[in-house]
């Protein structure tokens, strides 16, 4: 890690009361965090929560109707020129001209970046290396596969050497494989330039995988935190029951345990310090009654669940 | 360090200029759309009219394929200026201007490289169809080519920035098709382009004259006949014309640039 700039100290990013409304919408409604250097930020939360509104201020696409931003100490509403040039942003629709080579993407990107000639191609090169990306180079995006073009996007945004990147739903689209791939190229952008990541998610393994998550429902941050402390608020294993009829056997388990237990899309869930003995004694208690049953470790999910007593996708996915 | 300032100022235009060049070549359907069609149209409607139709206004024996060819040479310029435009709505919400609207680079630049890649497709669609300046009875002299080659920048440039200040107010491609229909179009049809001003009712010959592409026109007809400027007939003087022409450009510049400014994204 190069830790030896002089604005080392200053947060990447600090955002204070930040407010969004469209028309009567509000979209953010007063969020507040900031990221250190080298930190991989995750939102994690529904469509609509208010992760697009939080992306596009952040990429200076939009400027925010309140509160402030901060990007290396420079505002957003005023200094966006200024923080341009460290920020590379990744866009969740893919922002690769399809018809051009993976190279000429990259040249593009470098020339809006002030970028050119011998210096330009070799660093378009080393990227495009270090993404394993070389033998690619010269094809034309549309023949590469889904992972190949979202790490030749990032290859793209990686072409300025940006000290902050922000990215919309990376990995949409990917299959876990890919995905997985994505996160390791992350990692070790992380690990070897301390680049400072905040991305949005609504994928739970994505979210699991980030140092830090912001949990966002309707406009506010309900809940941050390493992945690991927030799943340790939720109190114990999660078992989830599916019966024929829900609402009722929940009201017969509080009589008979004494737990709170919540009825979620059709099934009860309960958090329960020893999952496996509960799942036993319930099955036991209500002979017939019970469907099915699953126990397990927390998830971010479950922690969602616990904030705003619903899932984060409305199906069952 | 001069050179290098400029170069940095210059280099986010020519590299969306460039783009623009070599996405058209590897678009083939777009150089039929653009020019095959015209192409048709002035054979098919210049051919069909030629019997029935003698434009008035024009000295004795002037044919319509003659008359319309000026025209139709401005409706290709009109085409190219109506894909950048489709394509910049496209490209804004989910393609490469994105990452364009993010980029340390001003948008009047931005607007600038697509002006200059629209208008320089349409030139050379345009200096295409100039080669069947004989086929129409025009004979070019040398000045008037390069004459009509300059107006056709000036044009293409102009209505290119016009495309751009609906694209860039734009959140869908849904509506293109109306606002081509009833402005993109309409601008064409009243420019003098498809019928001369000459004989029309009143209202009409008011919406003609108020109509700014009727000068470009008119500037393009009096280039094309720079050596016998007595077989252009009725039409604006070639001065009022190249005014009025390049001040529409200028003004449709510096509106696209301004739409693009307040766009968020």
């Amino acid at each position: 890690m190069t830790k030896a700039r002089t604005d080392m100290d200053i947060p990447a990013v600090e955002v204070e009361g930040l407010r969004h409304t469209y028309g009567a919408r509000e979209a953010l409604a007063g969020v507040t965090f900031s990221a250190m250097r080298g930190e991989i930020f995750g939102f994690l939360g529904p469509n609509g929560g208010g992760k697009t509104t939080l992306f596009k201020i952040l990429s200076t696409l939009m400027p925010p109707t309140g509160g402030s931003v901060r990007v290396f100490g420079h505002d957003l509403a005023h200094e966006s020129q200024a923080v341009r040039p460290r920020l590379g942003v990744v866009f969740q629709h893919p922002s690769l001209d399809p018809q051009l080579t993976v190279t000429e993407n990259l040249m593009h990107h470098g020339h809006l970046y002030g970028l050119w000639g011998r210096a330009l191609h070799s660093r378009t090169r080393a990227t495009l290396d270090q993404l394993g990306l070389g033998d690619r180079a010269s094809d034309p995006v549309k023949t590469l596969s889904g992972g190949l073009q979202r790490r030749a996007e990032l290859a793209k945004v990686l072409v300025h050497r940006p000290e902050l990147l922000v990215m919309d739903e990376p990995s949409t689209g990917l299959d876990p494989g890919a995905r997985q791939d994505f996160n390791t190229v992350l990692r070790r952008l992380r690990e070897q330039e301390n680049v400072t990541i905040l991305l949005t998610t609504h994928l739970i393994d994505e979210a699991e995988q980030c140092d830090r998550v912001g949990v966002l429902h309707q406009g506010r941050l309900v809940a941050m935190g390493d992945p690991d402390t927030l799943k340790g608020s939720v109190g114990g294993d999660v078992v989830v029951i599916w019966a024929d009829n829900p609402e009722d056997m929940g009201v017969k388990m509080r009589e008979r345990f004494g737990c709170e237990a919540s009825v979620i899309d059709g099934a009860l869930h309960v958090e329960h310090p020893c999952g496996h003995e509960f799942v036993r004694e319930v099955v036991d208690a209500f002979p017939g009654a019970v469907k099915s049953a699953t126990f397990g470790r927390p998830t971010l999910e479950d922690v969602f669940i616990r904030l705003t007593g619903r899932r984060l996708w409305s199906h069952n996915a | 360090m001069r050179k290098q300032a400029t170069l940095r100022l210059c280099l986010p235009v020519m590299t969306l200029w460039w783009r623009e060049m070599v996405r058209f070549c590897r678009q083939r359907s777009r150089l039929v759309g653009a020019f095959v069609q015209p192409l048709l149209f002035w054979i098919l409607l210049g051919g069909g009219f030629s019997a029935s139709f003698r434009p008035p206004g024009t000295p004795e024996g002037t044919a319509y394929m003659e008359y319309f060819y000026p025209g139709i040479i401005t409706l290709v310029l009109l085409f190219t200026a109506i894909f950048a435009t489709i394509s910049t709505v496209e490209d804004r919400r989910e393609g490469f201007l994105q990452a364009v609207l993010v980029a340390p680079v001003t948008r009047s630049s931005i607007v600038l490289g697509q002006a200059l890649g629209g208008a320089t497709l349409a030139l050379v669609q345009g200096i295409l169809f100039l080669l069947l300046a004989p086929a129409a009875g025009i004979s070019l002299t040398m000045s008037g080519v390069v004459a009509a080659v300059a107006v056709m920048f000036v044009i293409s440039f102009g209505l290119t920035s016009l495309g751009l200040v609906i694209a860039w107010r734009m959140e869908s491609v849904q509506g293109f098709h109306a606002i081509m229909n009833l402005i993109l179009i309409p601008i064409w049809l009243l420019s003098g382009a498809f019928f001369p001003a000459a004989g029309v009712p009143v209202w009409l010959q008011w919406a003609m004259r108020l109509d700014p592409l009727t000068y470009g026109v008119a500037a393009f007809r009096r280039c094309l006949y720079l050596g016998n400027p007595a077989a252009v007939g009725e039409a604006p003087s070639l001065l009022l014309s190249l005014v009025l022409t390049v001040l529409f450009t200028g003004v449709a510049f510096v509106a696209a640039t301004n739409a693009a400014r307040r766009s968020a994204a």
